[in-house]
């Protein structure tokens, strides 16, 4: 009934034995599209409800980070002399790189959904690596970012020492040193549940790149790379928000 | 229709169908069949269950005497905390969508699964992964923070929080799976002609669930994840002597924990849909309104958290703001209870035991949402609030709410379930036991909450004891009423009479496929012509009861 | 009521006839509501029970009943919420002028203190026929104020105040609870609410040597160095603090906001939070330097500084009088 060659990552048959309901099934009825699973009557519907689950889980995706977002809003207003100051310590440059390297991936992840469609085999591979080696160059500079705030003591916990102060337009103000911990606690917070997401990304394009090469899509099958595409534009839209909200506090000079 | 039991002795050699297509043990753990997967929950459901209820018992046991003298306080607050965590995260939230939902959604709507079996069974192994996980954190001590999980406590307490948190956290995306999961099944594989207007109301229910579960259950992971980065990095988000905001835990806590309760009565009221209207030999009075009003209440539900925070701090404004709209979500549930009892007139009304568990839920459901709206009153509430009036509201419509629905579904569904009908003699007296035993318990707490007994107290003054003995009295006949149904049920399915494939003459696709039905559902996709509920074309059988064996 | 099986509050405050009437209208809806459903349901499901022979008449609905039983409910829904809204206007707004008692709650007891000095814990007598409002605040984590006589309930937060108020009418002793749970001992955080005659009243307040609040509050003033900066002469490096509680305070970023006892205390904590227009943010924090209750006798003088002067108004050059109980400027 079911072939080898039927793209399939995921060893779980979708059905318990090969015993059969005793009458012919509808499914026998249609054209057979090997990547056609069992409870769906045409390749079309499966295409539709994948993509109508991923954009659901997408929606999870926003409501989860949403939560962050929310306190960290609440938390701006207030202590509103304290975020800046802990926003001016940030280092605009790296996260300014990281930005440009994000979108730059997206447009290369766009690449590939196209590649995948036209049925270019290496070119989609070629894409996918390339995304793949961005999201890591985002990391690593994370890293060093973060490292950076190691070392200058701005690390929430036992090691956090904050003296600086928020530069108001040359005005220095001195800020409460509890507040700014709190800034760089939602700060490690939000970019690492971020850098989370990235590196689950490139798990998952990682994936994808090794199936590709082995040839399991083709033109008139590719929804995994339009749902881990879609993925990877909802991690880059989520750092596009992060960026100024984060790091572009009060930035005037 | 023919009659309604074959006797065992004289059964046929049973058609293949999902229970008995494989016996393997690795069958039916690495199932993706929907029915199959349904079991599983309802086997792990099932056992939660009864270890909240044995939770509650040692509560009830402990409040028969003012003095603390059962247990130690610790002991105490960590068995009403457990008790909570077990009753809402895994029992409550999932045991209409995952048990009847998971086994009904694909055959009601004559589709041959869920749009991602696999991820469903994702979804259950997350389930059993979070479970073991809070068995874990149970059996180290434990966490002591009440369910709800409130700051600075919770950030401080030397309690488990971490381990509970994040099983917590795993149990949410169980949750979201399913969801995901039946919103592009009722989208993207309806059978032909099933439009949305002739849909069971038990479908659009769990639709409007299935929206609540992906939308709310992201904000308690990310709740449950700063509560554990700030116990374990030490943050400040929510710790004031950090400089965090102790008020902002509740908001976040509750924008999730409102809309659950939706998550979890939602679902119960499609079954209520489906029992009345079966019963009657009618379709549901109102059936465009009683479907509007699921997404009513599933939105509407959103707009209303703060009204747990009435005391907690928040604005005068504030406060007036979410009393209103408490009101306004209060209005499609009484919809409903209108349209269920419009349905009985003129209609031709019998009495088996699913139709007892939804009379028993239109009044206890009643009584509940009343209750709800008394604590919406601001001016009230400041008196009723963190005493044994919520408890007691709050237990109506969970249990007498949302758990009767449950139990009138299982019996409705059991012969397409197992294939064999359950003892009704048995299972009407049982639903006797609950129905009594539910008031008993939890009517004097409501008398207890307005006298000014408060919660989550291990020791009383002592002239709120009287109420107190009359509470555990009422939890002791309770208690059989819940163990009585695990033990006929498990007896029918090897002695009760054989059933076929509608005892019920029941209107509904998963009436037209065998009990229990083959693996793929239906033998041939069916065309759907008919409006819902379409009794008046289909003949009763003759006998609405299950059968006796002879 | 009986003893053993108290089925209704005692009323013992102003607050609490009007709130058992709304709850008592609410019962009352409520009962003939559910007595609606259970009879309509228990009639219908006879009358129509199955008989053979007889087929039920399918229906689709009525417009009209849906809108009548959707807007009619909604509008006796109303009823509850604005009476529901006005009463809670009521319980919110502490009448002015009301006797302010301060409150500290911690695990696992309430530590209060009279504005005459008088201390007590878990136990707060007051007299009859007087406007009283509690200002509490907690040591560690969130506590519950309730009086369940007089049908009052306020969380009490820890890094901030809160507030309650009352009238008590019915001299007695009543259950003070603690109404948020808040770890071992929270069912034994209770305590007794002593309402007395005045003259009884004034009585138990003469019994017993005590500093009044505000003049601890003046004490510390000048043990801490405040009087240093914020002189009453408006020559200090602090704005001076006369007539400021209550009043408006233009901040240096804009803002206008209200000096109310909460701002007091946070510009004690964390000065930094808000800077007043004008003026330098030098002022140094006394978080974890002063207590709760140190805070709220500072508090009580910053407050009294704001009422006609009573005696001689003078900041620094008042010798701090010896206290009853020396003040020692740590945390306690």
């Amino acid at each position: 009934m079911k072939t080898s060659r039927r793209p399939r990552n995921w060893r779980l048959p979708l059905h318990d034995s090969h015993a059969t309901t005793g009458s012919v099934t509808t499914m026998e009825h249609e054209a057979h599209n090997p990547a056609l699973v069992h409870q769906f009557s045409e390749v079309q519907q499966q295409k539709n409800a994948a993509s109508l689950g991923m954009w659901l889980f997408l929606a999870t995706e926003i409501m989860f980070f949403g939560g962050m977002f929310c306190a960290y809003l609440i938390y701006r207003i207030n202590y509103f002399n304290a975020f800046a100051a802990g926003s001016q310590q940030l280092n605009v440059w790296m996260g300014g790189i990281n930005t440009a390297v994000l979108i730059v991936s997206s447009v290369t992840v766009v690449l590939a959904v196209k590649a995948a469609e036209a049925g270019k085999r290496q070119l989609l591979v070629g894409y996918l690596v390339v995304t793949i080696l961005l999201g890591l160059t985002f990391l690593v500079i994370k890293g060093f970012e973060y490292k950076e705030k190691f070392e200058k003591h701005h690390v929430p916990g036992a090691t956090f020492h904050f003296t600086e102060k928020f530069d108001d337009n040359g005005k220095q103000i001195p800020v409460n040193a509890k507040q700014a911990e709190l800034f760089f606690s939602l700060y490690f917070v939000m970019t690492g549940m971020h850098a989370l997401h990235m590196i689950i990304g490139c798990g998952l394009f990682t994936g994808l790149a090794i199936l590709a090469w082995k040839g399991h899509y083709t033109s008139s099958y590719f929804t995994p790379i339009e749902n881990g595409g879609l993925y990877w534009h909802l991690v880059d839209i989520i750092w596009i928000y992060l960026f100024p909200l984060l790091y572009l506090i009060s930035r005037h000079s | 229709m023919a009659s309604t039991a074959i006797p065992v002795n004289q059964a046929p050699t049973p058609k293949l169908n999902y229970l008995n297509n494989g016996h393997s043990l690795k069958s039916w753990l690495l199932t993706t069949d929907h029915k199959r997967i349904a079991l599983l929950y309802l086997i792990s459901v099932s056992a939660f269950f009864f270890l909240g209820g044995f939770f509650a018992m040692l509560i009830r046991l402990e409040l028969l005497t003012p003095e603390g003298d059962l247990l130690q306080a610790d002991t105490y607050n960590k068995v009403f905390t457990m008790h909570g965590i077990v009753m809402v995260f895994f029992f409550l939230i999932p045991v209409v969508p995952a048990i009847l939902g998971n086994f009904l959604v694909p055959l009601m709507i004559g589709a041959k699964d869920l749009a991602f079996p696999r991820i469903n069974l994702l979804s259950w192994y997350l389930y059993v992964g979070a479970g073991i996980l809070f068995l874990h954190c149970m059996l180290n001590g434990g966490v002591d923070t009440g369910w709800t999980f409130y700051t600075p406590y919770s950030t401080s307490s030397n309690t488990n929080v971490v381990e509970a948190g994040l099983a917590i956290f795993i149990a949410g995306f169980s949750s979201i799976f399913t969801g995901l999961n039946f919103i592009v099944t009722i989208h993207r594989m309806r059978a032909p002609g099933l439009t949305w207007d002739r849909l069971p109301l038990f479908i659009w229910s769990n639709y409007a669930t299935s929206v609540v579960m992906i939308l709310g259950t992201p904000v308690i992971a990310i709740t449950m994840v700063l509560v554990v980065a700030e116990r374990l990095l030490h943050l400040g988000i929510f710790d004031p002597a950090l400089g965090g905001d102790p008020v902002l835990f509740q908001h976040l806590f509750w924008f999730y924990s409102h809309p659950a309760v939706y998550i979890m009565i939602l679902p119960s009221m499609g079954v209520i849909s489906e029992l009345v209207a079966c019963f009657s030999r009618k379709r549901v009075f109102g059936y465009k309104f009683v479907a509007m009003s699921s997404v009513a209440i599933a939105v509407f539900g959103f707009l209303v958290w703060a009204h747990h925070l009435f005391v907690a701090g928040i604005s005068l404004y504030a406060a007036m703001v979410f009393s209103f709209l408490s009101f306004v979500v209060g209005v499609p549930s009484a919809v409903k209870v209108f349209n269920w009892t419009a349905t009985l007139y003129k209609g031709s009304v019998s009495f088996a035991t699913p139709m007892l568990y939804a009379f028993g839920f239109i009044g206890l459901f009643t009584i509940g949402g009343l209750t709800g709206l008394i604590l919406a009153t601001i001016g009230i509430d400041v008196h009723v609030t963190d005493t044994y009036f919520v408890v007691a509201h709050f237990h109506y419509v969970m249990v007498g709410g949302v758990l009767m629905g449950y139990l009138g579904g299982l019996h409705f569904w059991w012969p397409k379930i197992s294939g064999r009908m359950y003892p009704e003699g048995w299972a009407k007296l049982s639903a006797l036991f609950v129905f009594v035993g539910f008031n008993l318990t939890f009517f004097p707490q409501f008398i207890l909450g307005y006298v000014g007994m408060p919660r989550r107290y291990w020791q009383y003054p002592p002239e709120f004891q009287v109420l107190n003995v009359l509470s555990t009295a009422g939890a002791s006949v309770l208690a059989v009423g819940y163990l009585l149904p695990m033990i006929y049920l498990l007896w029918s399915l090897r002695y009760g009479p054989i059933a076929e494939a509608n005892p019920w003459g029941a209107a509904g696709l998963e009436w037209q496929t065998s009990s229990p039905p083959p693996t793929f559902n239906f033998d041939e996709t069916p065309v759907v012509t008919w409006e819902a509920y379409n009794y008046e074309d289909i003949p009763a059988p003759k006998e609405l009861e299950a059968p006796v064996a002879r | 009521m009986s003893k053993y099986l108290p089925l209704w509050p005692d009323q013992a405050s102003t607050m609490a006839g009007q709130v058992d009437a709304l709850y008592i209208y609410l019962l009352l809806v409520s009962g003939i509501m559910t007595a609606l459903i259970f009879i309509g349901v228990a009639v219908l499901a006879i009358k129509y029970r199955r008989v053979p022979g007889r087929e039920a008449h399918p229906i689709e609905g009525s417009l009209i009943l849906e809108i009548g039983w959707t807007v009619i409910p909604f509008f006796v829904m109303l009823t509850f919420f604005v009476w529901g809204a006005v009463l809670f206007f009521e319980e919110r707004t502490p009448p002015v002028n009301a006797t302010e008692v301060y409150v500290v709650a911690k695990q696992w007891m309430w530590k209060i203190e009279h504005m005459e000095g008088q201390r007590e814990i878990n136990e707060l007598h007051v007299p009859t026929g007087e406007n009283v409002k509690l200002i509490m605040t907690s040591q560690d984590v969130i506590h519950s104020f309730f009086i369940p006589a007089f049908r009052i309930k306020q969380d009490v937060l820890p890094g901030r105040y809160t507030t309650l108020w009352f009238k008590a009418t019915k001299p007695g002793t009543y259950h003070l609870f603690c109404a948020e749970y808040c770890g071992t001992n929270h069912s034994g955080m209770g305590g007794d609410i002593v309402v007395m005659e005045p003259q009884d009243y004034a009585q138990w307040m003469a019994g017993g040597p005590a500093l009044p609040l505000q003049d601890t509050g003046r004490a510390l003033f000048a043990q801490l160095g405040c009087a240093t900066c914020h002189r009453s002469d408006a020559q200090g490096r602090g704005p001076s603090l006369v007539g400021v509680y209550n009043n408006q305070v233009q901040l240096e970023d804009g803002r206008t906001v209200t000096a109310d006892e909460n701002y007091v205390r946070e510009s004690i904590l964390d000065p930094s939070a808000k800077i007043v227009n004008g003026f330098k943010p030098v002022m140094p924090a006394f978080q974890g330097i002063v207590s709760d209750e140190q805070l709220n006798a500072l508090v009580a003088y910053v407050k009294s500084l704001s009422e006609p002067p009573t005696g001689t108004a003078g900041l620094q050059d008042q010798p701090a009088p010896s206290p009853a109980q020396p003040q020692k400027a740590q945390v306690q």
